[in-house]
Protein backbone atom coordinates (compact mmCIF):
# COMPACT_ATOMS: atom_id res chain seq x y z
CA UNK A 1 0.00 0.00 0.00
CA UNK A 2 3.20 2.25 0.49
CA UNK A 3 4.43 1.68 -2.39
CA UNK A 4 1.14 1.73 -4.09
CA UNK A 5 0.60 5.52 -2.48
CA UNK A 6 4.18 6.81 -3.95
CA UNK A 7 3.79 5.74 -7.06
CA UNK A 8 0.99 7.49 -7.09
CA UNK A 9 2.13 10.77 -5.96
CA UNK A 10 5.12 10.19 -8.37
CA UNK A 11 3.05 10.31 -11.28
CA UNK A 12 0.18 12.75 -10.73
CA UNK A 13 2.93 15.30 -9.18
CA UNK A 14 5.20 15.04 -12.39
CA UNK A 15 1.92 15.53 -14.47
CA UNK A 16 0.76 18.30 -12.44
CA UNK A 17 3.90 20.47 -11.93
CA UNK A 18 4.55 20.33 -15.88
CA UNK A 19 0.92 21.70 -16.33
CA UNK A 20 1.26 24.37 -14.05
CA UNK A 21 4.60 25.22 -15.31
CA UNK A 22 3.02 25.50 -19.33
CA UNK A 23 0.01 27.61 -17.50
CA UNK A 24 1.98 29.90 -16.06
CA UNK A 25 4.18 30.30 -19.18
CA UNK A 26 1.16 31.28 -20.99
CA UNK A 27 0.12 33.57 -18.27
CA UNK A 28 3.47 35.29 -18.32
CA UNK A 29 5.61 37.10 -15.55
CA UNK A 30 3.62 38.06 -12.58
CA UNK A 31 5.16 42.04 -12.03
CA UNK A 32 2.39 43.25 -9.68
CA UNK A 33 1.79 42.42 -5.96
CA UNK A 34 -1.21 44.28 -5.31
CA UNK A 35 -3.88 42.35 -4.29
CA UNK A 36 -6.21 43.78 -6.55
CA UNK A 37 -3.87 42.73 -9.28
CA UNK A 38 -3.55 38.97 -7.87
CA UNK A 39 -6.81 38.54 -7.48
CA UNK A 40 -7.42 39.52 -10.88
CA UNK A 41 -4.75 37.26 -12.01
CA UNK A 42 -6.32 34.23 -10.11
CA UNK A 43 -9.69 34.71 -11.84
CA UNK A 44 -7.55 34.60 -15.51
CA UNK A 45 -5.76 31.54 -14.45
CA UNK A 46 -8.75 29.89 -12.89
CA UNK A 47 -9.63 29.84 -16.33
CA UNK A 48 -6.77 28.42 -17.60
CA UNK A 49 -7.07 24.70 -18.94
CA UNK A 50 -3.24 23.50 -18.40
CA UNK A 51 -3.83 25.59 -14.37
CA UNK A 52 -7.38 23.48 -13.90
CA UNK A 53 -5.61 20.34 -15.00
CA UNK A 54 -2.85 20.81 -12.64
CA UNK A 55 -5.06 21.51 -9.64
CA UNK A 56 -6.89 18.33 -10.52
CA UNK A 57 -2.99 16.09 -10.56
CA UNK A 58 -2.07 18.19 -7.14
CA UNK A 59 -5.45 16.76 -5.61
CA UNK A 60 -4.39 13.35 -6.44
CA UNK A 61 -1.21 13.95 -5.32
CA UNK A 62 -2.67 15.58 -2.09
CA UNK A 63 -5.13 12.60 -1.01
CA UNK A 64 -2.66 10.04 -1.66
CA UNK A 65 0.12 12.12 0.28
CA UNK A 66 -1.89 12.15 3.31
CA UNK A 67 -2.75 7.97 3.00
CA UNK A 68 1.13 8.15 2.99
CA UNK A 69 1.92 10.54 5.54
CA UNK A 70 -0.81 8.70 8.35
CA UNK A 71 1.03 5.24 7.55
CA UNK A 72 5.24 6.74 7.44
CA UNK A 73 7.38 9.27 9.42
CA UNK A 74 7.63 12.90 7.94
CA UNK A 75 11.10 12.66 7.71
CA UNK A 76 10.43 9.61 4.89
CA UNK A 77 7.06 11.18 3.58
CA UNK A 78 8.72 14.29 2.40
CA UNK A 79 12.14 12.90 0.86
CA UNK A 80 10.57 10.02 -0.64
CA UNK A 81 8.38 12.34 -3.20
CA UNK A 82 11.19 13.80 -4.18
CA UNK A 83 11.45 10.43 -6.75
CA UNK A 84 9.74 12.96 -8.93
CA UNK A 85 12.76 14.74 -9.88
CA UNK A 86 14.51 12.35 -12.76
CA UNK A 87 11.12 12.35 -14.35
CA UNK A 88 10.29 15.94 -14.37
CA UNK A 89 14.15 17.28 -15.03
CA UNK A 90 13.49 14.94 -18.50
CA UNK A 91 9.65 16.57 -18.81
CA UNK A 92 11.06 19.99 -18.73
CA UNK A 93 14.13 19.24 -21.30
CA UNK A 94 11.74 17.52 -23.84
CA UNK A 95 8.20 19.05 -22.99
CA UNK A 96 9.38 21.95 -21.86
CA UNK A 97 11.55 22.70 -24.43
CA UNK A 98 13.88 24.13 -21.49
CA UNK A 99 17.70 24.99 -21.59
CA UNK A 100 18.80 22.18 -19.10
CA UNK A 101 22.55 22.55 -18.49
CA UNK A 102 25.10 20.24 -17.55
CA UNK A 103 24.94 22.04 -13.92
CA UNK A 104 21.50 22.04 -13.28
CA UNK A 105 21.41 18.32 -14.43
CA UNK A 106 24.64 17.54 -12.10
CA UNK A 107 22.75 19.28 -9.06
CA UNK A 108 19.61 17.55 -9.61
CA UNK A 109 21.00 14.14 -10.08
CA UNK A 110 23.28 15.17 -6.49
CA UNK A 111 19.96 16.34 -5.14
CA UNK A 112 18.28 13.20 -5.95
CA UNK A 113 21.16 10.85 -4.59
CA UNK A 114 20.80 12.96 -1.29
CA UNK A 115 17.10 12.58 -0.86
CA UNK A 116 17.22 8.38 -2.15
CA UNK A 117 20.13 8.63 0.72
CA UNK A 118 17.37 10.72 3.56
CA UNK A 119 14.78 8.31 2.62
CA UNK A 120 16.41 4.69 3.36
CA UNK B 1 24.88 43.58 -12.71
CA UNK B 2 21.93 45.19 -14.51
CA UNK B 3 19.44 46.58 -12.33
CA UNK B 4 17.01 44.58 -14.05
CA UNK B 5 19.24 41.26 -13.25
CA UNK B 6 19.35 42.06 -9.51
CA UNK B 7 15.90 43.14 -9.32
CA UNK B 8 14.83 39.70 -10.54
CA UNK B 9 17.33 37.50 -8.15
CA UNK B 10 16.02 39.33 -5.01
CA UNK B 11 12.81 38.51 -6.14
CA UNK B 12 13.50 35.20 -7.53
CA UNK B 13 15.78 34.42 -3.57
CA UNK B 14 12.37 36.14 -1.89
CA UNK B 15 9.82 33.76 -3.02
CA UNK B 16 12.08 30.53 -2.82
CA UNK B 17 12.19 31.31 0.80
CA UNK B 18 8.54 31.53 1.30
CA UNK B 19 7.93 28.74 -1.14
CA UNK B 20 10.17 26.35 0.98
CA UNK B 21 8.99 27.96 4.41
CA UNK B 22 5.49 27.36 3.36
CA UNK B 23 6.31 23.81 2.72
CA UNK B 24 7.90 22.82 5.37
CA UNK B 25 5.60 24.59 7.92
CA UNK B 26 2.82 22.96 5.71
CA UNK B 27 4.28 19.52 6.11
CA UNK B 28 4.84 19.93 9.47
CA UNK B 29 1.51 20.77 11.00
CA UNK B 30 -0.41 18.15 8.75
CA UNK B 31 2.03 15.04 10.18
CA UNK B 32 1.26 16.47 13.35
CA UNK B 33 -2.40 16.63 13.45
CA UNK B 34 -2.50 13.32 11.42
CA UNK B 35 -4.14 10.12 12.76
CA UNK B 36 -1.95 6.72 13.23
CA UNK B 37 -4.78 5.81 9.76
CA UNK B 38 -7.44 6.57 7.57
CA UNK B 39 -9.62 3.67 7.28
CA UNK B 40 -12.22 4.89 4.93
CA UNK B 41 -12.55 7.06 2.11
CA UNK B 42 -14.82 9.28 4.22
CA UNK B 43 -11.91 9.90 6.76
CA UNK B 44 -9.44 11.50 4.00
CA UNK B 45 -12.10 14.61 3.92
CA UNK B 46 -12.74 14.88 7.92
CA UNK B 47 -9.07 14.02 8.50
CA UNK B 48 -8.81 18.40 6.54
CA UNK B 49 -10.98 19.78 9.27
CA UNK B 50 -8.98 18.99 12.63
CA UNK B 51 -6.83 22.37 13.45
CA UNK B 52 -3.67 21.07 13.11
CA UNK B 53 -4.19 19.46 9.65
CA UNK B 54 -6.36 22.51 8.61
CA UNK B 55 -3.13 24.64 9.48
CA UNK B 56 -1.35 22.44 7.26
CA UNK B 57 -3.18 22.37 4.55
CA UNK B 58 -3.34 26.90 4.49
CA UNK B 59 0.57 26.42 4.62
CA UNK B 60 0.52 24.08 1.97
CA UNK B 61 -2.24 26.54 -0.22
CA UNK B 62 0.33 29.69 0.44
CA UNK B 63 3.28 27.31 -0.48
CA UNK B 64 0.97 26.40 -4.07
CA UNK B 65 0.47 29.91 -4.75
CA UNK B 66 3.76 31.19 -3.90
CA UNK B 67 5.60 28.39 -6.75
CA UNK B 68 3.07 29.24 -8.76
CA UNK B 69 4.22 32.95 -9.02
CA UNK B 70 7.78 31.38 -8.82
CA UNK B 71 6.87 29.31 -11.71
CA UNK B 72 5.20 32.67 -13.59
CA UNK B 73 9.44 33.67 -14.66
CA UNK B 74 12.17 31.06 -13.62
CA UNK B 75 12.54 27.81 -15.02
CA UNK B 76 10.75 24.31 -13.98
CA UNK B 77 14.40 22.54 -14.07
CA UNK B 78 15.76 25.27 -11.47
CA UNK B 79 13.23 25.90 -9.68
CA UNK B 80 12.92 22.24 -8.29
CA UNK B 81 16.14 21.63 -7.27
CA UNK B 82 16.89 24.91 -5.50
CA UNK B 83 13.18 24.56 -3.18
CA UNK B 84 14.36 21.26 -2.66
CA UNK B 85 16.07 22.78 0.52
CA UNK B 86 12.66 21.86 2.08
CA UNK B 87 13.70 18.52 1.97
CA UNK B 88 16.72 19.30 4.44
CA UNK B 89 14.74 21.59 6.87
CA UNK B 90 11.68 19.03 6.62
CA UNK B 91 14.20 16.13 8.30
CA UNK B 92 15.32 18.89 11.28
CA UNK B 93 11.45 19.85 11.82
CA UNK B 94 11.03 15.64 12.01
CA UNK B 95 14.26 15.09 13.97
CA UNK B 96 13.44 18.24 16.62
CA UNK B 97 9.90 18.85 16.39
CA UNK B 98 8.80 15.96 16.49
CA UNK B 99 11.29 13.37 17.68
CA UNK B 100 11.79 11.06 14.78
CA UNK B 101 15.16 8.98 14.61
CA UNK B 102 17.21 10.42 11.78
CA UNK B 103 20.05 7.68 10.84
CA UNK B 104 23.85 8.82 9.83
CA UNK B 105 23.02 7.33 6.10
CA UNK B 106 19.77 10.12 6.18
CA UNK B 107 22.20 12.71 7.54
CA UNK B 108 24.72 12.15 4.92
CA UNK B 109 22.13 12.34 2.10
CA UNK B 110 20.86 15.72 3.96
CA UNK B 111 24.86 17.30 3.10
CA UNK B 112 24.39 15.67 -0.57
CA UNK B 113 21.15 17.60 -0.91
CA UNK B 114 23.06 21.38 0.46
CA UNK B 115 25.67 20.19 -2.16
CA UNK B 116 23.21 19.72 -4.98
CA UNK B 117 21.22 22.76 -4.22
CA UNK B 118 24.63 24.92 -3.84
CA UNK B 119 25.56 23.43 -7.39
CA UNK B 120 22.58 24.42 -9.25
CA UNK B 121 22.55 28.02 -7.63
CA UNK B 122 25.96 28.76 -8.36
CA UNK B 123 26.83 30.64 -11.56
CA UNK B 124 23.30 30.21 -12.92
CA UNK B 125 20.80 33.47 -13.62
CA UNK B 126 17.69 32.80 -12.38
CA UNK B 127 15.58 33.00 -15.86
CA UNK B 128 16.46 31.13 -19.22
CA UNK B 129 12.76 31.91 -20.29
CA UNK B 130 11.45 35.30 -21.51
CA UNK B 131 8.14 35.86 -22.21
CA UNK B 132 5.53 38.57 -21.77
CA UNK B 133 4.23 40.07 -18.70
CA UNK B 134 1.31 38.84 -16.98
CA UNK B 135 -1.82 39.06 -18.39
CA UNK B 136 -4.84 36.92 -20.08
CA UNK B 137 -3.58 34.18 -22.39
Amino acid sequence: MKWLLIATIVASTSVGEVLQAIGMRRYGEIRDFRPSALGCAAGTLARNSAVIGSVVAMAVSFFAYLGLLSLTDLSFAVPVTAATYVVETVLAKYVLKERVNWLRWAGAAVVLSGVALVSL
Amino acid sequence: MTSETARLRSKTWGCAAIVVLAQVFGNFFLKRGMPAELPSPLSYITVLFRPWVALGVSLLIVWLLSRMTLLSWADLSYVLPVTSLGYVLVAFAGRWLLDERITGTRWAGILLIVAGVALVGSGSTPQTWRGKSGGPS
